[in-house]
C-alpha cells in the first residue's frame, strides 16, 4: 500500500500544480469584466480552499493505511471497540461548519454583485441589449441605436450592457466567459444580465444549453470598442444596412446556421419580447396570430 | 406500408445497422440455447415466477451488470467522437442521442437496479426476515422495471432514440423540436419502471419497519439497512413528482397538451422544476445505499466496529431531508434573483456537513484498526479520496455565483462523474465483489480483482480530470464537435483514452467472473471475509427461508454475527419449527407484458393496441382480487433434513 499511496498523492500534486500552473490561460481564470472577476476570484479561492480539504483527507487517509495495516502488527493484535470521542465528534462536525458560513457570506456576496450593474460603471446609465436565440442563432437588438445584428455583438468597453435574454425555441444559454458567467434564455419570459468589459478586444460567446442538433455551433462573438468607434459603427449601420422586415426575421427564425449580418431597426417592433408575461404567451414565432399587447401588463 | 413506416429509425446509419444485426443474432442465439439446453420450464418455474428475494435480486443485478455494458459502450463513443477536433464518427443527431441514452440508462436502468439489487438481496438477510413484505409486489416491481428498461432500448432499433438529453428539458422535448418518438419512448418507458421503483420503496419501507428481527431496534440495525430505509423513503417522496411530470410530458406530446410548450400558457420552466425535484433526491437515493455498503465494508476489513454509529445514521436523514431542498441548483442561471439562489446556494453547500462528517468517519474507522486490503477494501480506499474530490467540486458548483461560469459545461459533467463513478459505482462493484461468495459460492479472485481497481481508478482520473480544466476553458456539455482554435484536443484525448482504460477494467471484471468461476475453490465456507453483520449468519448458499430459526439479537450489537462469533453471543435461541414462506406466481410477469404492450402502443399512438394492453393489466389486478394464496409451510422434518445437509456437505468439502 505504501508505493500506491505515493502514486495516489503524486499524481494528485501533479494535477494540481498543472491546474493551478494552466490556470491563467483558462477562459474562466482569465476575466476580462467585473462579473467575470469577481467569478474568476471566487473560483480561485475555491480551487485553494477545496484543495486544502482533499489534501488533508488524502494525508490522513495515507497516515492510517501505513499506520494500521494487518503486515504490521503482531498476529494475536485484536483492535479495539471503539465509540466516539465528543471532542473528535465536535472537530469534524466544527470545521465543515465553519468553512460553509464562510462560504455562505462569500456565495451572498457575489450573488448580489454578479446580479447588479457593476459598481465601477454605475455613473453612466447601462445599454440595453434584447439578446434572443433562435434554432441555431442570437439576434441582438439594440432598441436605442435601432440596429439588429445577427450572431455577433459590438459593445462599447467600459461601460454596463444589460442584456434581456429570451428565446424563439429551446431554452438556450447566453454565456461569453470572459466577460461573465451564463444566463438562461427562455421562451416564456426575460431574463437579465450584467456584462462589462474592461478591455478593448474580441471574445467568444456561445450558446452553453442543449438546444439540438446545432448546440455546437450556436456560437458567436463580442467585439468590445471605445465609445467613439461604438457610435461610428452605429452609424455606419444606418447608412448602409437594409431595415429588417417582419418577413426577413422570419426567413431569419428558419432552423439553421447562419453567418453574422446587419439590419436597422429591430425585430422588437413587429415581435416584442416576453416581458412580464410569465407563460402567457410565447415569443410570436410566425406572423399568423396576433401579438397581445404587453404595455398592458 | 405506412403503418409499418412509423417503427423505421428516422436517423439511419451504418453503426445502427450493425447494432441491429449483432443485436437480432445475439437474441436469436439466446433462444436458441434456452431451447437447445431446454431451459424455459427452468427458468420459468426457479427465476420468471420467483417470490424470493435473493432470486429477484440477481435478476436485477443481470440485469444492472447489462445496462452498464449498454451505457458503457455508449460513453466511449461519446469520448471517441470529442477525442478530435471535427470528428465525423457521430453526426450531431446520433451525438445527442447517444448522451441521453447513456445517461438515461447509467442512472434509471443500471444504478437503479444495481442498488435495488442489494436492498433485495441484503434487506432480508440483514434484518433477520425470511422475505420482504410483499413479496409478490416485489417481483411486479422487478418486472415493471425490467419492461420499461426494454422498452426504452427498444427505441434504438425501433423508431428512433430519444434526443432531448436525460433531462428532456422542454420545450426541446415537444413534438415541435424533437420530431420522432424517441421522446415517447423516454416519457412512457421511464414511467413503467418508475411506477415498478415506486412499488419497491413502499415494499421495503414496510419491510424494514415491521420484520426486522426480535430485538433488533431500529439504532440495532446494520447499516446499509439503515441507508436503504432511509434511500426507499426518499423513492416514495420523489418518486411521485416524476410519475406527474412524466404523465404531463407524455400528454403534450400525445395529446398536444400545453403543459410545457412554448405559448397557450405552457411553461417550460416547470419541467425543469418538476424533473429536479425528483432528480435530485435521485441522486441520494443512489448515493445513500452506496454510503451504506462502504460502512459494511470499511469495518470488516479494518477488523473494528464503525466509527460513531449515531452519527452515522443522523448524517443520513440529515442529507435525505436536505436532499428534498435543494433542487434549483441545477439552474442557477435560470433568473431566479440574487435571493433564491443564496438560499439554494446555502442549502447545497450544508449537504457537505453531513457528507464530510461520514467522510471523517470512516476514516477513524481504520484507526487502531488491522486493516487488510481486499478487493472490496481497495475500492472504499479509493472512494474515499475520490469522492472527496467529487464532493469539494459540488461545493465550488454550489456557490451560484460562480456556477454561472461552471454551469453546462464539461466541469459539472467531470464533478457529477466524479461523484458517481467512485461514490455509486465503485460501491457497486465493492459490494459486488463482497456479497458474490454469499450469492454464488465461490470467491472471485482477488489479484484480478484488485488489478481492476487499480486500472479503473487510473482509466477513471485520465477520463475526467482534464473534462474539470477544459470545462474551465469554456468547453460545454453536449456538444458533438470542437474545433481545433479552441486548444481542448488534447485534454480530451486523453480523456478518451481514460474512457478506454475503464473500459479495459470492466472486461477485467468480466474476465474474472469467469476466471474464478473455472478456477476458485467451493469449500469456503459461510464467512470467508470473517464479517460482521446478521446476513453472513446464513449457509451458503442461503436457504429459500434464510434463517431456520429466526434470530434474537436482544442481546447483540448492530453486528450481531460478530457478537456471536467473538463474544459467544446467542442468537439463534429455540427449536426448528415449520416456515411459512409465499407462493410463486406467474402474475406479475404476465402483467409486465401487458404494460410492455400498452406502453409500445401508447409511444407509437396505437390506441386500440393500448386499450387492450390496459384491459390487460387492469385484469391481472382485477384476477388478483379474486386469487386465495395463503402460501404454504415448509415442514419441520424438511427444514432440519435441509439444515443437517448443509452440516454434511460442509464436512466433506473440507470447509473452515
Amino acid at each position: 500500500m505504501k508505493v500506491n499511496l505515493k502514486g495516489t498523492l503524486l499524481a494528485f500534486f501533479t494535477l494540481g500544480t498543472l491546474l493551478l500552473s494552466g490556470c491563467s490561460e483558462l477562459a474562466v481564470l482569465d476575466p476580462k469584466g467585473p462579473q467575470a472577476e469577481v467569478q474568476a476570484n471566487d473560483t480561485i479561492m475555491l480551487i485553494t480552499l477545496m484543495g486544502g480539504i482533499v489534501v488533508t483527507v488524502l494525508i490522513i487517509l495515507g497516515v492510517m493505511l501505513f499506520k494500521y495495516r494487518a503486515s504490521k502488527q503482531s498476529a494475536d493484535y485484536e483492535p479495539p471497540h471503539i465509540h466516539g470521542h465528543w471532542l473528535v465528534e465536535a472537530i469534524c462536525i466544527g470545521i465543515p461548519v465553519l468553512i460553509v458560513i464562510f462560504l455562505s457570506f462569500r456565495s451572498i456576496e457575489s450573488n448580489y454583485l454578479v446580479e447588479s450593474a457593476p459598481a465601477a460603471y454605475a455613473d453612466e446609465e447601462s445599454l440595453v441589449i434584447y439578446a434572443s436565440s433562435s434554432n441555431w442563432k442570437w439576434h441582438f437588438s439594440y432598441p436605442e441605436q435601432d440596429i439588429e445584428t445577427v450572431n455577433y455583438l459590438f459593445i462599447p468597453a467600459n461601460r454596463n450592457i444589460e442584456f434581456r435574454l429570451y428565446s424563439y425555441g429551446p431554452i438556450t444559454s447566453f454565456w461569453v466567459p470572459q466577460l461573465g458567467g451564463q444566463k438562461y434564455a427562455m421562451a416564456d419570459m426575460v431574463t437579465t444580465l450584467h456584462l462589462a468589459a474592461d478591455v478593448e478586444g474580441e471574445f467568444w460567446g456561445r450558446n452553453a444549453n442543449f438546444s439540438g442538433a446545432g448546440t455546437a455551433e450556436n456560437t458567436f462573438t463580442v467585439t468590445s470598442m471605445s465609445d467613439e468607434k461604438f457610435n461610428e459603427w452605429v452609424e455606419e449601420v444606418h447608412a448602409t444596412a437594409d431595415p429588417l422586415t417582419e418577413e426577413k426575421f422570419e426567413e431569419l427564425l428558419e432552423p439553421g446556421h447562419l453567418g453574422t449580418s446587419t439590419y436597422t431597426g429591430t425585430h422588437l417592433e413587429f415581435s416584442p419580447a416576453p416581458e412580464h408575461s410569465h407563460g402567457k404567451t410565447g415569443p410570436k414565432v410566425t406572423g399568423e396570430q396576433e401579438q397581445e399587447d404587453h404595455s398592458s401588463h | 406500408m405506412e403503418f409499418f413506416e412509423r417503427f423505421m429509425v428516422p436517423h439511419p446509419s451504418f453503426l445502427i445497422y450493425m447494432s441491429m444485426v449483432l443485436i437480432a443474432l445475439v437474441s436469436i442465439a439466446l433462444v436458441a440455447v434456452v431451447t437447445y439446453f431446454k431451459l424455459w420450464g427452468y427458468l420459468w418455474r426457479e427465476w420468471f415466477t420467483t417470490v424470493d428475494h435473493k432470486k429477484i435480486g440477481i435478476m436485477y443485478l443481470i440485469t444492472a451488470l447489462l445496462m452498464l455494458f449498454r451505457g458503457g459502450v455508449d460513453a466511449v463513443m461519446l469520448r471517441y467522437q470529442l477525442s478530435m477536433p471535427e470528428n465525423a464518427f457521430l453526426t450531431a443527431q446520433h451525438y445527442n442521442e447517444v448522451f441521453t441514452t447513456h445517461g438515461v440508462v447509467m442512472i434509471l436502468f443500471m444504478a437503479m437496479p444495481f442498488i435495488t439489487f442489494f436492498f433485495n438481496f441484503l434487506v432480508p438477510l440483514q434484518i433477520g426476515a425470511r422475505d420482504v413484505a410483499f413479496p409478490r409486489l416485489n417481483l411486479i416491481s422487478f418486472w415493471l422495471f425490467f419492461m420499461g428498461a426494454m422498452l426504452f432500448n427498444l427505441s434504438f432499433v425501433i423508431g428512433g432514440s430519444p434526443d432531448a438529453g436525460w433531462t428532456s428539458y422542454f420545450p426541446l422535448a415537444d413534438n415541435e423540436f424533437s420530431t420522432s418518438v424517441g421522446t415517447n419512448y423516454y416519457m412512457i418507458a421511464i414511467q413503467i419502471a418508475g411506477i415498478g421503483t415506486l412499488i419497491t420503496g413502499i415494499n421495503f419501507i414496510t419491510t424494514i419497519m415491521k420484520m426486522r428481527a426480535p430485538g433488533m431496534t431500529l439504532f440495532k440495525m446494520p447499516m446499509f439497512t439503515w441507508s436503504a430505509l432511509i434511500a426507499n423513503l426518499i423513492i416514495v417522496f420523489a418518486f411521485p413528482v416524476l410519475t406527474v411530470a412524466l404523465a404531463m410530458g407524455a400528454m403534450d406530446r400525445l395529446f398536444d397538451t400545453k403543459f410545457f410548450a412554448i405559448g397557450d400558457g405552457g411553461m417550460d420552466m416547470l419541467w425543469a422544476n418538476l424533473f429536479w425535484v425528483w432528480g435530485h433526491p435521485e441522486v441520494y437515493i443512489l448515493i445513500l445505499p452506496a454510503f451504506g455498503l462502504f460502512s459494511e465494508i470499511i469495518p470488516t476489513f479494518a477488523r473494528r466496529n464503525l466509527y460513531g454509529y449515531n452519527a452515522m445514521v443522523w448524517s443520513m436523514i440529515l442529507i435525505s431531508v436536505l436532499s428534498f431542498t435543494v433542487w434549483t441548483h441545477h439552474f442557477f442561471t435560470m433568473g431566479q434573483g440574487a435571493m433564491t439562489n443564496s438560499i439554494f446556494s446555502i442549502t447545497t453547500m450544508l449537504i457537505a456537513i453531513p457528507t464530510g462528517i461520514k467522510i471523517f468517519n470512516w476514516l477513524f474507522t481504520l484507526y487502531k484498526g488491522k486493516i487488510v486490503m481486499t478487493t472490496p477494501m481497495l475500492y472504499s480506499m479509493h472512494f474515499i479520496p475520490l469522492f472527496t474530490l467529487g464532493g469539494v467540486t459540488g461545493v465550488m458548483l454550489a456557490m451560484s455565483a460562480a456556477d454561472y461560469q461552471y454551469h453546462n459545461t464539461m466541469f459539472l459533467v467531470a464533478h457529477f462523474h466524479n461523484v458517481i463513478i467512485p461514490g455509486v459505482v465503485y460501491a457497486m462493484l465493492a459490494g459486488l465483489t463482497f456479497y458474490w461468495p454469499k450469492m454464488f459460492g465461490f470467491m472471485l479472485n482477488e489479484r484480478i480483482g484488485k488489478a481492476t481497481v487499480w486500472v479503473m481508478s487510473t482509466g477513471f482520473v485520465l477520463a475526467f480530470i482534464p473534462m474539470y480544466i477544459t470545462g474551465l476553458d469554456g468547453q460545454a456539455r453536449r456538444m458533438y464537435t470542437y474545433s481545433e482554435a479552441t486548444g481542448f484536443t488534447t485534454l480530451n484525448m486523453v480523456s478518451f483514452i481514460g474512457a478506454a482504460i475503464m473500459a479495459v477494467s470492466f472486461g477485467m471484471l468480466v474476465w474474472n467472473i469467469w476466471y474464478s468461476f473455472k478456477n476458485s475453490p467451493r469449500n469456503i465456507g459461510s464467512d470467508p471475509w470473517n464479517a460482521r453483520g446478521l446476513e453472513w449468519a446464513t449457509h451458503t448458499p442461503i436457504p429459500s427461508y434464510n434463517f431456520a430459526i429466526t434470530p434474537d439479537v436482544t442481546n447483540a450489537s448492530s453486528e450481531a454475527f460478530w457478537d456471536m462469533k467473538k463474544n459467544g453471543v446467542e442468537i439463534f435461541k429455540g427449536d426448528i419449527k415449520k416456515i411459512h414462506m409465499p407462493n410463486y406466481s406467474g402474475l406479475p410477469f404476465v402483467m409486465g407484458v401487458f404494460f410492455f404492450i400498452l406502453g409500445f402502443a401508447m409511444i407509437f399512438s396505437m390506441w386500440i393496441v393500448a386499450i387492450i394492453g390496459l384491459i390487460g393489466v387492469l385484469g391481472c389486478m382485477v384476477y388478483r382480487t379474486f386469487e386465495k394464496d395463503e402460501g404454504f409451510y415448509i415442514p419441520e422434518e424438511e427444514v432440519k433434513a435441509t439444515e443437517k445437509k448443509y452440516e454434511e456437505m460442509y464436512k466433506k468439502r473440507g470447509d473452515k
